[in-house]
Order: structure tokens, then sequence, then C-alpha cells
């Protein structure tokens, strides 16, 4: 279970995607990283990603943990957006025949989970296809 | 002159047919269609709420608008299905729009009403000169109890509007607010699904305040309703418009551009925002636009628009609704409708 200020640490990233990007290489990273892993440059600018991109990879899962066991079955694909930034999310609103890998998709706001009958809503990213 | 500088429209994908629901409860769907003239509803998924549509909707509107978020300082959510009963829908919207800290937040509630009501505040704090940006979102995910009248009506979907003093799409000329009490629909605190009055809905209800505020604002801007290009009211069903429309003297085509009730659903606090997207969606520079809601319990604002030639400009940078509404569908069987609307009893 998430506690809401773990929730509340990862509001940029879950709600707008926020990123940053290194001044010196012009890597994007999401999660915003402190140092560039690459030339450890501190410099890094705030960024954002794109909001539409391609699946790479997709699964679908049957055994959900339980904050999503009312979503069960749904599938989870890794997505490469338009930048260059490849994330991990809930690929909704397509049936599962039509999911393939290169289906374009687009970012949209969703619940994520609820806290049981009383805790908080989370909210963040999914994706659904871009027709 | 202030007026709405970009607007932008959320709808579900998930649809279910009058059909399906009559089936379920053994009534008469060709009685109900023709009676409501409604032929479907959209549906919330799940994980779709208030708060999500409102972000959607906004996020459409902020690229009509081409303003940076931070530069909006109030940010407004009409909604009678706000997902918390304490906590604010409004504080996850401006987050998501990243128009946080410095932005005065609140939530309205007003039945189908409370949308137009987050518009009309956005507007004048911008009038006022309080605020550069304001935005008012109206949405709903409405609920009808199983088996009721409203069941083949409650519907969900979302519209967002950024008001300014600079490039506006549509100067909002004129507004006029006419209100009394009347118990005609109401859901008490812990109570699941709303009661209504029944046919108590109809004159004393909806077509006193729609009539009212349409007239109350004509007389006062001077104007007539041949002066209106389009005009939108609140669509609780498909006839109750076009009855309101007759009754002041609008004609048809001056309705349906707005009109989607027949394949949206009453959209409540969304209702007649949506309508207006879709009529701005359509509306050419000049053309005079008139927009009545309708809440119950009871009032009607009322909003004359001028649409200007920016309009060419931003119509395409975001979905159009009749896009939105057509396109995409995704058909429900009732009982997939009652487990996305939380309507069958688990256990924990």
């Amino acid at each position: 279970m998430t506690t809401p200020s773990r929730y509340w640490r990862e509001i940029p990233q879950r709600y707008r995607g926020e990123a940053n990007s290194c001044e010196k290489c012009k890597k994007k990273f999401f999660p915003p990283r402190l140092i560039c892993p690459k030339c450890g440059n501190r410099d890094l600018a705030k960024a954002k990603i794109a909001d539409k991109g391609k699946v790479l990879s997709f699964t679908i899962i049957r055994v959900p943990p339980s904050p999503f066991k009312d979503q069960a079955p749904y599938a989870v694909g890794i997505v490469e957006l338009k930048d260059g930034v490849k994330i991990m999310g809930q690929i909704v609103e397509c049936d599962f025949k039509d999911l393939k890998v290169g289906l374009p998709v687009k970012i949209e706001f969703r619940k994520m989970f609820k806290e049981g009958h009383s805790g908080i809503l989370c909210y963040g990213y999914k994706f659904v296809p871009d027709s | 002159m202030e007026g709405i500088v970009g607007y932008g429209a959320y709808i579900p994908r998930n649809r279910i047919k009058v059909e399906e629901i009559a089936k379920v409860w053994g009534a008469d769907a060709p009685s109900y269609k023709k009676g409501l003239m409604l032929e479907e509803k959209s549906v919330p998924s799940p994980d779709q709420d208030t708060i999500t549509m409102s972000v959607e909707a906004s996020k459409n509107a902020l690229k009509r608008a081409g303003i940076d978020p931070i530069d909006i300082g109030a940010v407004y959510i009409g909604s009678e299905s706000h997902p918390y009963a304490v906590k604010p829908s409004g504080t996850v919207l401006a987050e998501a729009l990243g128009a946080t800290p410095e932005v005065h937040t609140a939530d309205f509630e007003f039945a189908c009403k409370a949308g137009t009501e987050g518009m009309f505040v956005a507007l004048n704090l911008v009038k006022s000169g309080a605020v550069k940006y304001g935005l008012g979102v109206g949405a709903d995910t409405s609920q009808g109890a199983p088996g009721d009248a409203l069941e083949y009506s409650a519907a969900a979907g979302a519209a967002a509007f950024v008001f300014g003093k600079k490039n506006v799409v549509a100067e909002v000329l004129d507004t006029y607010a006419y209100m009394t009490d009347t118990p005609d629909f109401w859901r008490r605190e812990y109570e699941y699904y709303p009661q209504h009055g029944g046919r108590f809905t109809g004159e004393p209800a909806y077509f006193k305040h729609v009539t009212g505020a349409a007239r109350g604002l004509m007389k006062k801007a001077g104007m007539k309703p041949q002066d209106f290009s389009y005009v939108i009211f609140h669509q609780p069903n498909g006839k109750f418009p076009f009855k309101a429309g007759r009754k002041l003297g609008f004609s048809k085509p001056q309705i349906e551009p707005g009109w989607l009730v027949n394949k949206l659903g009453n959209t409540y606090s969304g209702s007649s925002p949506l309508g207006l997207t879709s009529t701005l969606d359509i509306a050419k520079p000049g053309d005079h636009i008139l927009l009545i809601s309708y809440g119950s319990g009871a009032g009607s604002d009322g909003f004359i628009l001028k649409v200007t030639s920016r309009i060419e400009d931003v119509r395409n940078l975001a979905p159009l609704t009749r896009d939105i509404l057509d396109q995409n569908k995704n058909y429900l069987e009732y009982g997939e409708y009652a487990k996305f609307r939380e309507k069958i009893r688990k256990a924990d």
C-alpha cells in the first residue's frame, strides 16, 4: 500500500511527466536525475516527456498485485516516446487482440488505483491507442 | 475584451444503448428512446472520474489557448461527482497542468449547473484583473439509480474553458443568473443515488429557469433570438432543449450544433459546456452564441458570446467534440456497465 507521502513525492512525474535533460549530452531522464550518468554533469535542465509514442513490448497481467485486482486482466507495456524516453505503463482502452508492437499510443491522465475503500485515490499516466 | 482563450472537450469511449438498459429492467426501449429522444450514453471506464476527464479536457483547452499554464490564476471544477467528499478535485487538476502553486482553486457544486458556475467566476476574476487567466471546467460521471429513468441518460464527459483578456476566440458580451429554491432533484449526504420529482423537474424547474434566464439575459443585452447564430441549452434529455427553444422563439438549426444528448446522454455539469465546445467547433467569426445552463435546486446561468477570427486558427489544435463523440466507441453490455459504475456489491 502506498502512503500519501510517497504518492505525493511522485506527483510531478506521475501527473505531468516532469523530466530533466543533460545540458551537455542532451540526454533526457525520466524520472529526473541529479547527475548525468554518462558525463557526470550536474547542470541538468527541467524538461517534460513527450505525450505520444509507440509500443515496444507488452504483456497481459492476469494475476495482479492487490491494489490492481479489480482491473485484471490488463495490459502493461514499454513505450518509446517521441523524444526517445522509454517508460512502462498500463495500456488501456485497447482490445488485447489489437495490441501489437509498434502500436501508436498517447498518454492519458487516469486513476491508477484506490487505497481500499477509504484511502487516497492515486492518479497518473496510462497509455491509450492514438487514433 | 474578456472571453474564452481556449476550449477543450473530453468524452469517455464507452457507450451503452437504451435497448441494453431497457432489456434488463423489462422496460419498453422504443418508448424510452422516443420519450427521451436518446439512443445511447457515454460511460466512464473504472479508471476515469471527474478529475481525470477534467485534466484531459483542460489539456485540450490549453492546446487551443497556447498559454503557459503557470499564468493560470484560478482553477475551478464544477461537478456533482467530485471523487472525494473532502479533498478538492481542483488541486489535482492544477497540479497536472503545472499551474501550481500560485493559483486559486475551488470545487463547485450545483447539480448540472456547477460547470457554468466555475466558468462565471473564472471569467469575472479575469474581468476584475485579479488573475491573468482563469480556468472553468464542467465535468461529471453522473449516477442514475438502477432501473430509474435517469439511468438511461446519466452520462460522463467534461468541457474546459480558459478565460483571458487577449487573443480570445469568443468574447463574452454579457452574463446573467436566474435562480430560486426549487427541490426538483437532490441527493442527501451518504446516499449513493440522487432522487428527483418526476414531472416536477419540467415546467416549474427546467423550463421556468431556462426560459427565465434566456429572456432576462436577452432583455439585459437588448437582443432577440434572431440575433444569435446558435443557442445551447442544458440537455437532460433530447426533448427539453428543443421545447425550451420553441418557447423562446429559437429554430432547430440554431440548437442542433450544440445538441449532443441523443448520442452522449446527460453529462450534468458538462452538458451545456460540451454543447458550447461543439458549437465553437463550427462557428464563424462574428457569430453570436447564447449559452443557458440549468442546475436542479434550481437555477440557470446565461452567457452571450461573440466569436472572433482567432477561432479559425485554433479550432484544429485539439480534437473536435463531434469527432470525440463519434469515433472509437466501445459498446458495453449491462453487466460490464454495472461493474464499471460500481453498481455490483462485492465482498472486501
